[in-house]
This record gives structure tokens, sequence and C-alpha cells, in this order.
């Protein structure tokens, strides 16, 4: 059995009398692309800032491959970090800052040489190794912050929105890269940002936090299709929440009586619960097929075009719900027009909390 | 034509009340360096110059040489220790969470609101109570006690939230405190570093009140000017004054080449 790349046991953190964490328990695998995703003011910087040994929790433990690093500082501990400005050391050229862990670690000099020039071709700018930090584009930083934390092959290497500064091309296109580069180098990667469509296109592994603490944990996928609670069914791209109660519960076979009507699904909840159910916009249909249940018919309240698909808000007749919904991409549609939707009640994910 | 001639009469006032301005702040110096080459022997008009008879009179001037000496000691030392003291400061406070660190920070800025007159004074009962002679250590306390709120404050003001980041990226690269205060801080304040040392330098240099009454014996350039004044006017102190004024301006032309050349490129 291998150890885990970092265990957080039991973690929480107090500043005075604020709590910025709360029974953090969290598992991540060496060689796993993590994602801590959340609002600001989530926990999510707090839990990297104590991983990273810049913060002190007030309780629990870190363990990093196996080790107790809990009352570690940063400079011990097997961490590098990419800061989110950056944080590149201005008056030194960009070797001499890819190369400053090493010096740090006494590496011999002809090492230090080969090991920052490797470093620097991995993320494409070797011909800059004698250049300064200002003469470098954003994107360019971002590389030489990528280059000089990697360099040192840190058993985890945190990632505290690194792309937040970056405009939106930009950011896919380094997404794709930081992706790349951790499948060849394998180390583990703690990704903090805020950006759910970023950390579905790189995570292998997301962790969801709100209010200090952890909603959810999972695979991207999993995570988006079937989520583990309202937060993380609103947080986690578009959906329409439809709030509902239990009106009748036989093992695994429930039934939810909704404003939008009654459905019958799989899930387990106990009789008379108030629950929800997360129906994503693009399991809207406006057509019967299949397993489809009828919700009623609505009318068109707004609707934009977004390359892939039309995203319309329609307000179904005889109540004050609005849902959300995708429609094909050549499917005209205008404001005011009738449309009658179905859903299948599979794609509907029922959420007690 | 009339919008171009009203910009040029509303500029009118605008010219003259600069000229009386800086024809204010520099007539004093400009008649100063002008009459330290008179070629007679009191320095008033008419000029009959130009003559570097003073400033060989100067050079040749044992004790005014031996001032010149004290003053650049002093002028460099109290500027060294000031600029080393303010910068630990300026790094505790911006840097650590102090006890009283707002208190901490306002007694250390304290002293630039006092006069000199006073600081003298009090520096004079301190050293006698204390039993230490007058000496140029003395002076080169007293300048260190005006220089080193300068050199705090100018430092503080250049440590900010993106700079304890890099600092924060070198601890996470494996840096100790020594190395980072050494290998990053020190060379990232370098152009703050330098403000403060070259401007504690000018404050030194030119600086009678404390150094007069805080010395005896060994005395820096402005006392020793003090004392030939004392004996009347003649071109040799416009000589010397001119001298130290000269090397004021370079020192402040030196710092803002460094400093200012540096942030924009």
């Amino acid at each position: 059995m291998t150890l885990p790349a970092v265990e957080f046991r039991d973690i929480a953190m107090r500043f005075g009398g604020k709590v910025a964490l709360q029974g953090i328990n969290l598992t991540i695998e060496a060689g796993s692309f993590v994602v801590l995703l959340g609002p600001s003011g989530g926990g999510k910087t707090t839990l990297l800032n104590i991983l990273g040994g810049f913060l002190d929790p007030t309780e629990g433990r870190v363990f990093i491959d196996g080790r107790d690093v809990t009352r570690m500082p940063p400079a011990k501990r097997p961490t590098t970090t990419v800061f989110q400005d950056y944080a590149l050391f201005p008056h030194m050229s960009i070797a001499a800052n890819v190369a400053f862990g090493l010096k740090m670690r006494r590496v011999a000099k002809d090492q230090q040489r080969i090991r920052t020039e490797r470093a620097l071709d991995m993320v494409g700018l070797g011909h800059t190794a004698a250049r300064r930090i200002h003469e470098l584009s954003g994107g360019q930083r971002q590389r030489i912050a990528l280059a000089r934390a990697l360099v040192v092959e840190p058993s985890v290497l945190l990632l505290d929105e690194p792309l937040g500064a970056l405009d939106l091309k930009l950011r896919r296109q380094m997404q794709e890269e930081l992706k790349l580069i951790q499948k060849r180098v394998g180390t583990t990667f703690v990704h903090v940002t805020h950006d759910q469509e970023e950390a579905m296109a790189i995570g292998d592994v997301i962790v969801v936090m709100n209010d200090g603490f952890i909603e959810d944990i999972g695979s991207p996928e999993r995570v988006y299709l079937q989520p583990s609670s309202r937060f993380t069914a609103n947080f986690m791209g578009d959906n329409n929440l439809i709030e509902g109660s239990i009106t009748d519960a036989a093992g695994e076979r429930i039934h939810v009586e909704t404003t939008f009507g009654g459905f019958s699904l799989t899930g387990k909840a106990d009789k008379g619960a108030k629950v929800a159910l997360s129906l994503r916009p693009e399991h809207l249909h406006p057509d019967a097929a299949g397993e489809r249940a009828k919700i009623g018919t609505a009318k068109v309240v707004e609707s934009g075009f977004f390359g892939t698909h039309h995203q319309c808000m329609a307000k179904l007749d005889g109540s004050d719900n609005t849902v959300k919904l995708r429609l094909p991409q050549k499917q005209m549609i205008r404001p005011g027009e009738a449309l009658t939707l179905y859903a299948d009640p599979a794609d509907m994910v029922l959420l007690t909390r | 034509m009339i919008h171009r001639a009203l910009p040029a009469l509303r500029a009118a006032p605008v010219w003259i009340y600069v000229i009386l301005i800086y024809g204010f702040i520099f007539l004093p110096v400009g008649v100063l360096v002008l009459f330290s080459f008179q070629g007679s022997r009191v320095p008033v008009p008419p000029f009959n110059g130009p003559s570097l008879q003073w400033y060989e009179a100067v050079f040749t001037d044992e004790r005014m040489m031996d001032a010149l000496t004290n003053s650049v000691i002093v002028a460099l030392a109290s500027s060294l220790v000031s600029v080393v003291l303010g910068f630990l400061a300026a790094y505790a406070l911006a840097r650590h969470r102090l006890p009283f660190a707002r208190v901490l920070q306002g007694f250390l800025t304290a002293p630039l609101t006092v006069s000199y007159l006073i600081i003298a004074m009090g520096l004079l009962i301190t050293f006698n109570q204390l039993g230490v002679p007058k000496s140029l250590l003395t002076v080169g306390i007293g300048h260190v006690v005006i220089n080193l709120p300068l050199c705090f404050a100018i430092v503080y003001s250049q440590m900010g939230a993106h700079q304890a980041n890099i600092e924060r990226a070198a601890r996470d690269l494996g840096a100790r405190e020594w190395q980072v205060l050494a290998l990053v801080t020190v060379p990232m304040m370098w152009p703050a570093l330098f403000a403060g040392f070259f401007l504690s330098v000018t404050f030194s240099w030119d600086e009678f009140i404390i150094a007069f009454m805080v010395s005896r014996f060994e005395v820096t350039l402005p006392v020793e000017i003090w004392s030939m004044l004392r004996t009347g006017l003649n071109p040799k102190t416009n000589a010397v004054g001119s001298f130290v004024f000269l090397i004021s301006v370079a020192t402040v032309l030196l710092l803002d080449f460094v400093v200012f050349r540096r942030k924009k490129t």
C-alpha cells in the first residue's frame, strides 16, 4: 500500500473568534491533481497555507508522505508554491530565479545549471534564462514561477489561484499546459481556484469547500453529475434546484412532490423530508422522448446565444417558478414563445442537504 | 489669434511668480558662489574676479581640511548606522506582529517633528549625565538620532504586501531567515536603502546645531565655518560654503541618478 501524499486530520483553524476551517479530513493520493474549489472566504486558501506551512492550524495534524509536518516551517517542507502574484525575485535573472531553490538545497553548481535549463525547457522558456522578470509577459512569468517551484522536485506542488491574473484565452491554454506538465512530472498538485470550469478542466479530484467545511469530494464527473449538496449543485455550473418533499419512500424508490409536479426516482430519504431536486439546464428538453416526464408549459423570458447552445430563462405557466434551460445551437427562440418542457427523472439528483 | 494670445497673457503672471520664487530660493546661493570667485579681500560688489585664490586658501587650511575629513567620517558612518537600524526596525514592524506596534512606530518617527535644537540640548544633557566626553562619536550619535526616523520611514513605506509575498516564496523554496534577508529583502529594497543612506548623508553633511553643541575639539565643517564667520566676512567663507553646497548637490544628483533611473527601466 502506498502512502497518501497528503493527509489532513481533523484540521480546524480559527483567527481570533472567526472560524476559517472546521473538521477538515482529507486524503490526497500521490500523483493526483487535486483542485480545492470554492467561493472566496470558503477556506480553500487557508487550507493551502496550512499545507505549505505558512499557517499553523489551531487543531489537527498534517501529514506529507506519511510524515507529521504540522509544526514544520515552509523551508523544511517537501512542498513548493506557485503564488497568485507569482512572487518572482525582481532583482534576479530568470535563471537565478529558477535556480534559487536548488541553491538553498546546496545542489552542486553544475547540477544547478543542468536542472535549471531542463526546468526552463519544460515550460518552453529556455531562451529567456538571461533576461529579467520585468521583460516577461504575465503568462511567461506564470511559467517561470512554475519552473522555479518544480525544479526542486517537491512531493507536493501548491498552486494558489495561479491563473487568476491571466486573460481567459491564456488561462485556458495554461490549464491544458498545467495538466500536461503534471502528467509528465507525476508530482502531486494541489490547486486552489474559485473557477468551477477550471476545476473540471484540470482536476482529477475536486474538493468543494464552503464556509470552512468540505462540501463534496470526487471526480469532476461525479461532483457535477451527482452533487451531494445544494451548495455543490449550485456552485458547479448552472443548475435548477427544485424544492419539494418526500411523499412516499420504499427502499431505493422514492416519490417527490414538488411545485413542478410529482416525480418517482431512485434515492434514499425519509418520508416527509424536505429535499431538493437538481436538474441541469441541459437536462430540460422541449420535446418528449424515452422516459421523459412532462414538467409543464413555459414561456421564454430571456434567451442568449452561447456559441454551442442557446441558454434560456423560461417561466412556468401557473407558477412563479423560472427555470434555466439549454436549446440546440440552431434552434432560434424569442422571448414570449411558449415551450413544453420534459425531463427524465433519471437526470434528477436528490439533494438532502 | 485670441485663443493663442489668451494663454500667453495668463501665463505671464505665472512666469513672474516662478521667477520670484526661484530667485528667492537661489539668489543667496548664487551670490555666495559668485563671490567665492572674488578677486579682492571682501565678498561684496563690485565683483572683480574670477579668481581661485580663496579655494586654494581653503584647501591649504589644515584646520579646514581636518573639519572636512571629520564631516565625511560622521556623514558616512552615521548614515550607515541610521540606514541599518532603520531597515531592521522597518522589517520588524512590517513583517511581524508586535505588541504596541503603532506606539513603537510613533516613537520611531517622532524625532522627525522635534526641532534639532531640542534634540541637541537633550543629547548634551544626556551625555553630560552619562559622563560621555564630547567628540566625533557624540556628533555621530546625534546624527543617527535625526536620520534614523527618516531611514525608517523611507524603507517602511516601500515594504508592501507584494514584497512580503516574495519573501514567503524564498522561505517556501528553502531559504533560512538570514538568507531571506540577505538574498531577497535587502537586494529588493536596495533603492529605498540607497535613498535613505544618501538623504542621511546630505542631512548630516550640513547639520550645524547638534554638531556644534555636542562637539569640542574635533569639529565638523559647518562648525568650523561658523567659527570662521565670527572673525568677519571673507571670500574664503564663500569658497568653503560653495564647496559644501556642491557636495550636497552632487549627493542628491547621485541619489536621483541611481534610484530614479533604476525605477524607470
